[in-house]
Formats: structure tokens, sequence, C-alpha cells
């Protein structure tokens, strides 16, 4: 078991390592570019260079890249090139939001698709049936139009909850909560049925698997048998399942901060990223890249440990 | 006779139904893409999907022609009016002034064009590389397999926001950044089908002389990954148009150009001024990407179900019953359990029933032990799991009892349920398979017991520990703690037939009980139940297709085909004169020389 965990450690460091050097490399290419798109189109050959060289972006990339990593290495990303504030900081301002958000999400998704999966997978008919609307229909609209919509009748039509806004936890936890109820809902109908559907599939894939036979021809009856052996034998695939929504969460929550003017991270790198704050967007890659590393980490880990197999090994 | 099979379909549904997850696998072998079209365009939401994804074509290309005026054309007095407000403007005007409606239909140049790249993007690198790493595996793939995971594992609007200081507000550079980053999809299914392909055609490849091993992996690959591709690029369209109007949405597209996201934030950021503005690009968007998910599905289920089948007609099974004598009184009134006239079957996909099972009558007393003998496939399964009421879901019951001292519990589940475990256990034919490998031993073992016999857990382990080691279980205290993957096959056999006598029952139906064990471990295994048989005066029922295991241990048989019992006898009489023509065919295969 910890030879597994330190080996699953040592690839989603390699991947943290490989994606934000891939992305550093890329976004820090053109240094002429990002000097003149702090100054504004107008500004002068001569101004640009002065400011290129004053941001160091004149050195080879690969030099920068070096001197970031040693930043990173006593825990600096840097500053901002309009309000040289550091990096670190203004993501932690920002992290709340995101973390709300995304907590919350992943919590109710697993909550209700195991909920929902099992029944739907045990009983079948109707429930069944619903499942695969709600499914199609949750591949097939983007998250941020529900948002929209979710504004639209909720927020602007009947004026029930704010349409936009975020109020922090330790101001007014009532706020805060409503605050997030739509945001939360309009990423919520995208990945419940997806993942609903997903793990009604593992569920009964474990049903047909002939120990349940044996444990049925034991006396044992329904509810037990799902309770007890399916759901544990489910529950493998079923971290995968919610790892990857996890993940594909995350580009959602963007657009969903945007819709509700929520000031999270994805909210931060894209008033970045328009005006080539570059250190400040590497910061939200980097941070975007940690929380899929320790999402995979955790399914990984857990899922190996619910499996005697690996974890006695 | 029953009336609703004929022969052949009867062996059609044996090949097909008994064994679970051994359904027909998703290929179109044996369909040509006629058969898929046709079934295509039998699907109402694959044409409404099909029309409609036209129609965006058709407006996209025609959009100059068709649009009412110009994308840029202002008129500030429609500036902020709403659908259908019998202003100038069909959809209304945006807040600048301009027509909603016609920059919509300008807007679908950019979607196909962005559509087209997405696609070949994400196709080219996807096939070629699954080919390459397919092919040459070894470290190619384990190198391609981890990118492709890394790719896999990024939520690609976030790199493509932190691209955008690079590619700047243009959203086909955009496009084929996400085609690269949607690529591993195509690229996972290419390489596994390359694997796959590689497996079955080595043989044959050498076989065929003037064409190269790769050319020969190569047009075979991509005959394969066709049909895959193709329902896959419904899926992949729609996350691109999806992640299109996201980014023009928050502002990465161009300004100069007309997009759908685009007309969608504006109207957005005029929600309160006029609140129905943003419906028509929000339906734009969420129906041309809600038109390729149902194409990627309609396709899935042309191109790779084996077709739909209808639900069992209520009706003929009713029918079916009615045609059926009803077992007469008990003529055994002191047999352990007496299946009388069992028929069952299981849905042929057009309404009707395919008999498995037809009219079979079994006796088993009180310390026999029956064997139930037959190819695969002559229903003494099915037989064993409706003696046990563990038939799959969708078996169909045409007729008959299964008597357990005299009352019927086939008609009753919830007297089934109470007797299974009490009286009635089960001992399966694959060990490993048939324990729960996420627990304990001990505690599979435990909560089958207080299942049927409510007692005290202590009590259950000693009673557990007892009959382990009267099972031949060396040491029953570690095995109780041990996990099922730690013990061997014959050791998992002992732990079953533990679990089958712990609540005490007078029948065990046995199912092929040793034919997954060793040699030297299945007679110990017969031993073992013949002893039990002797010790608890259990009657049981062994189904099984191995003659030797009858001679052994068997007191009386019953030699099934094709659904009904052809004979039956004492043992010892039927080794000696064996009178059913098919039971010599079995005897005979069974001694033949070379089996032996």
């Amino acid at each position: 078991m910890i030879g597994f965990t330190l080996r699953r450690l040592a690839s989603a460091l390699l991947l943290v390592v490989v994606v934000t050097c891939a992305t550093f490399l890329l976004i820090f290419s053109d240094g002429t570019t990002i000097a003149r798109a702090t100054l504004g189109e107008s500004a002068t050959q001569e101004a640009v260079e002065a400011k290129a060289v004053q941001l160091g972006l004149d050195q080879p990339v690969v030099t920068q890249y070096l001197d970031w990593v040693q930043g990173v290495l006593h825990g600096s990303l840097g500053n901002s090139y309009f309000t040289g504030e550091p990096v670190t900081a203004m993501l932690l301002t920002r992290l709340p939001v995101t973390l709300s958000l995304t907590v919350i999400v992943v919590l109710l998704t697993a909550l209700i698709s195991v909920l929902v999966g099992t029944l739907a997978a045990v009983r079948g008919g109707w429930l069944d049936r619903a499942l695969q609307l709600l499914a199609v229909a949750g591949a097939a609209v983007p998250g941020f139009i529900v948002a929209i919509v979710l504004v639209l009748t909720v927020a602007v039509g009947w004026g029930v909850l704010p349409a936009t806004g975020y109020v922090p936890l330790t101001t007014d936890p009532g706020g805060w909560a409503r605050s997030l109820v739509l945001p939360v809902l309009a990423i919520l109908v995208g990945s419940v049925g997806g993942a609903a559907q997903q793990f009604r599939g593992a569920i009964s894939d474990v049903l047909q698997q002939d120990f349940v036979r044996t444990l049925r021809s034991r006396g044992i009856g329904e509810l037990p048998i799902v309770a007890r052996h399916v759901l544990r034998g489910a529950a493998a695939p079923g971290l995968t399942i919610l790892s990857l929504q996890t993940i594909g969460m995350l580009g959602g929550v963007v657009l969903i901060e945007q819709v509700f003017a929520l000031p999270g991270v994805g909210n931060l790198a894209l008033e970045t990223t328009m005006r080539s704050d570059v250190p400040v967007v590497m910061g939200c890659v980097v941070f975007t890249v940690l929380v899929v590393v320790v999402v995979n980490l955790l399914a990984d880990v857990v899922g190996a440990w619910i499996n005697p197999k690996v974890r006695l090994a | 006779m029953s009336t609703v099979h004929t022969p052949q379909a009867v062996l059609d549904a044996r090949d097909a139904r008994p064994e679970a997850g051994a359904a027909p696998g998703p290929r179109d072998d044996g369909r040509g893409d006629d058969g898929a079209l046709r079934r295509l365009l039998h699907d109402p939401l694959a044409v409404g999907a099909m029309a409609y994804i036209a129609l965006v074509v058709v407006v996209g290309v025609f959009a100059p022609l068709i649009a009412p005026s110009s994308p840029s054309f202002v008129d500030l007095s429609q500036a902020n009016t709403a659908p259908f407000s019998g202003g100038d403007f069909l959809l209304g005007g945006d807040s600048s002034g301009r027509d909603v409606f016609s920059r919509l239909l300008w807007a679908t140049r950019g979607t196909l064009v962005a559509c087209v790249i997405v696609l070949v993007v994400s196709t080219v690198i996807g096939v070629v590389g699954g080919l390459l790493a397919g092919y040459f595996r070894g470290r190619t793939e384990v190198v391609a397999s981890w990118v492709a995971d890394a790719i896999m594992a990024l939520p690609g609007i976030v790199l493509l926001i932190a691209l955008y200081t690079v590619i700047g507000p243009s959203i086909p550079t955009a496009m084929a950044v996400f085609g690269v980053l949607i690529a591993p999809a195509n690229y996972r299914l290419v390489r596994a089908v390359v694997g796959q392909v590689r497996s079955e055609l080595y043989i044959d490849a050498a076989k065929v002389s003037g064409l190269s091993d790769l050319r020969i992996v190569f047009r075979h690959v991509l005959t394969a990954v066709r049909a895959p591709i193709l329902i896959q690029s419904g899926y992949v369209l729609a996350a691109g148009i999806g992640i299109q109007a996201g980014l023009e949405f928050l502002g990465l597209g161009n300004p100069s150009v007309p997009s759908w996201g685009g007309v969608l934030e504006q109207a957005f950021s005029a929600i309160y001024l006029n609140p129905q503005g943003v419906v028509a690009p929000a339906v734009v968007v969420s129906l041309t990407t809600l038109a390729f998910v149902l194409m990627g599905n309609a396709l899935r289920d042309a191109l790779q179900s084996t077709g739909r089948s209808r639900p069992v007609d209520a009706d003929r099974v009713a029918e079916a019953r009615a045609a059926r004598v009803a077992p007469a009184a008990d003529p055994e009134p002191d047999a352990l359990v007496a299946v009388r006239s069992l028929s069952l079957g299981y849905p042929d996909g057009e309404g009707g029933v395919r008999s498995v099972v037809d009219g079979v009558d079994l006796v088993v007393h009180r310390g026999e032990i029956h064997g139930l003998v037959g190819e695969s496939g002559s229903g003494k399964s099915q037989t064993a799991f409706a003696m046990l009421g563990l038939l799959p879901k969708d078996a169909v019951v045409l007729g008959g009892a299964v008597l357990f001292d005299g009352a019927d519990l086939l008609g009753d589940a919830g007297a089934m349920r109470r007797a299974r475990g009490t009286r009635i256990a089960y001992v399966p034919q694959e060990p490993m398979s048939n324990l729960d490998p996420t627990i304990t031993i001990g505690r599979q073992l435990t909560l089958g017991l207080r299942a049927a016999r409510p007692m005290p857990k202590a009590a259950a382990r000693t009673h557990l520990l007892g009959l382990l080691a009267r099972v031949g279980i060396a040491d029953p205290e570690a095995v109780f703690d041990l996990y099922p993957h730690q013990i061997s096959g014959g050791m998992a056999q002992r732990v079953l037939i533990t679990g089958a006598i712990a609540g005490d029952p007078d029948l065990i139906v046995a199912d092929e009980p040793t034919t997954a064990l060793d040699v030297t471990v299945q007679a110990d295994v017969l031993a073992l139940l013949r002893e039990l048989r002797d010790e608890r005066g259990l009657g049981m029922v062994l189904v099984t297709h191995d003659l030797g295991v009858v001679a052994d241990i068997c007191d009386s048989v019953s030699v099934m085909r094709d659904g009904s019992i052809v004979e039956h006898q004492e043992v010892r009489s039927l080794f000696a004169a064996p009178e059913h023509p098919y039971t010599r065919e079995l005897l005979s295969s069974t001694l033949d020389p070379e089996e032996a």
C-alpha cells in the first residue's frame, strides 16, 4: 500500500512538472508581445523593449522557467505585472470561492449519483429511463447555459435568489449559502446525470457477478446485499467516475464564476489573461493542476485502500 | 409440446442466455452499412438531429443570402428590443442595436469552421498516434499513453484561457488547440483496436502472402475504428461547440466577428434591460450541442447495438402458460423436493419466449444424491437455479412447480426466500468468483449465517469455525480473517460448502461443484459432499456434465437434453443398461480412450 501510494505520488509530481513546464514555455514564449500587451498597443518600441528588460522577459524562456522554478521552491509564484502583489496572495483571496463551489458540488454529486444510480440499477423501470434522459440532457446542454437559464428564471424572473456576487462564509453564513445555491445547482444539472448513469453501470456490473447470486442463495435479503456487498464492490469504479467528473467540473467552474460574477480563481485567470498578467495566469494553472492531481491521487489511494488485494500487498 | 419455440430458436436462446454477462458483443459484423443507415432512418431522434445539423450547415454556407441584414448593421432604435416584439428585427436587437437574428445566422459560419478544425485535428492526431503506439508498442506506447492521460487529466478550458496570452482572440486557433486536447479520446480508441486486431491477425497474417504485416494491420484497423470514431465525433463536436461558445461568452473570441457565444454574452450583460434576449442564442447553442449528442447516441445504437428487442408480450406468455398441463397432485408425498413439469424460457426479442426448459420432472429424497447430467446448454443449470429461485431477472417461468416438502415454492417468492439458506442451499461452480473479493471470509460467512439463522455474532463465529474445521480447513481461525484472494481454489470451494451447510439446510443444489478444481482436489471435495450427506441426511442435486462424477457419488441420475429429461435411472442400472440413445452416446464419449 505504501509502495503503491509512493508510485502514485511520483507519477502525480511528474504530471505537475511536465504540465506546468509546457504551459510556462508556451505562455512565456513571446516576451515582446507580453511586454507590449502590458503597455497597450500605442506604446513605442523603445518603451516595450525597456518593459521587457524590466520584467525579465528579454531572457531566454528556459532561463525564465528555471528562475520561476527556483521561486516556486521558495514558495513564490512571482508578482503581478500590474499590482506588484504576490501571486500566491492573490490566489489565496480567490481560493475560498472556488473551493466552496467545487467541494459542495463534488459532495452533492457523489451523494445524489450514488443514491440515484443504485436505485436505477436495482429497481430499473421509470427511474432508469428518467436517468438516461437526464444524462443526455446533462451531457448536451453546456453548464453555463444552464446557469444563464437559472439567472433568467430564478434570479431575474422570480427575484428569489441573488443573481450575482459572493458573500464570504465568515461574514454571513446565510448570505454565503444563498450566493452559492444557483451556481451549485447549475453545475449539478450537468454533473449528476453523467455521474449517476456511470455509477448505475458500475452497480449493475457488480450485481451480475457470481458472488451476488451465491449471497442470495444464503437467504440474505436484497437490501443488505446491496448495502454491504455491492456498494463496496462498486466503490473503486465509483471513485474513478467521481474524480473524472470533478476534473471536468473545474473547467465548467470558470464559466459559472463568470455568469454569477463570483470572484474565484477562474475569474482571476480570465481577468489576468486578458491583460497579459502572465505570472498570475501561470499561478492559476498551477492551482488547477494541483487540484487535478490531488483529486486523482485521493481517488487512486482510497480506491486501492478499499481493494484488499492492493491494500494487503 | 410447447407452442412457442422451434428447435433452432431454442439452441440460439441457450447459446446466448444462461451465461450472465456473455451477451453478444457490440460488433457490427454481418451487418452492412445499409442496415445501419436503415436503422438510423427509423430512429425519429436521429432523423431530427440530422435534419437540424443539415439546416445548420445550409445556414452557415448561405448566411449572406439568408440573413436579413449584415452582422454589423446598426439601428439604434432597435437596441435591446425583445424577440418577436414587432420591431424590425425578428429576434430583437442587441445592446448596440444590431439584429440578433442576422448575427446568429452569420455566426453559424464560425461554428462550422470550428467544427471542421476540431474534427480534423482530433481525428488526425488521435488516429495516427493510436496507430503508431499500437503498432510499435513498447516505449512508444508507454510515452504516448502517458501524454494522452496527462492531457485528459486537465480541464481544457483553463489551459485555453491561459494560452489566450499567446493565441490572442482567435477562435480557430483555440479550437485547433482544443482538437489536440480532446485527441486522446480517439487515441485510446484506436490504440485499443490496434491491439485487438494485432492479436487476432497474427496467425492469419502469416498465411497471407504478398501483403506486408503493417499494411494488413492498418487496413483492418481502419475498417474496425471507422464506426467508433464516427460515434465519438458526435460527442467531440458537441463538446467543441460548448467550449467555443464558452470561450466567446468569456470574451476571448474575436469581437469583430459575430459568434453565438458573443451574442449570448452581450444579451446576458443586458439581462435586466431585455431578459428574453438571452433565450435565442442559448437555445441555438443548446440545440446544436444536443443534436450532436443525439447523433452520437443514434449512431451508437445503429452501428453497435444488436437491434432493439421488443419486450415480452404478456398475452403470448399467458397463451404459452395455458398450453401447458398443470402438474397433477404429487405422486410422491415423501419426496424432499419434487420438480413438476417445470418449463421456463427467455424473451426472444420479438415479443415471444424461447423455451429452454420444457416439462422437467425431478424427485429427490432425503439422503439421496441425484445427478443432473447433460451437455452445456441442455437446461440443467437453469433447472437448478429454478429450484433455488435464483433465475436471472429476464427468465420467464412458463409453468410447473417446485414442491418442497409438498409446498410449492416456485410460485411463492417469499416462501422461496425464507427457504434459501435454511432449507435449500447452493454450492456454485467457480469458487473464486463466488466469494465477495472485498471482505474477509469470516465476515461474509457470518453475514450469510446470521441472515439465515439470526444469532449473536460470537455464536455464529463458533459455529462457523467448527464447520470450517469439519470441511477440512486446517487452521479455521486464520482462514476466518483472510480475504478470498489469499486462499486456494480448493479451500475457497470448502469455504463455499461451509456457507451452504451453515444454515443447516435439507437440500443442497450443487452446480458443477468440482469442474473448476484441480483433479487432486476434485476427489476430496466429492468425498466431503458424500460425508456431509451421510452425517446430515442431506438431499443433493448435483449438476454435472461429467459422468465420472456421477459414477463416483450419485445414487440416481436424470439425463437432460434440449431442455427435457430424456432418461431417469438408478446410477448402477444407467451405466449397465442405458435406455436412451443419447445416454449411450454420452457414455461412449466418456469412455473414449482419448478422453480418459
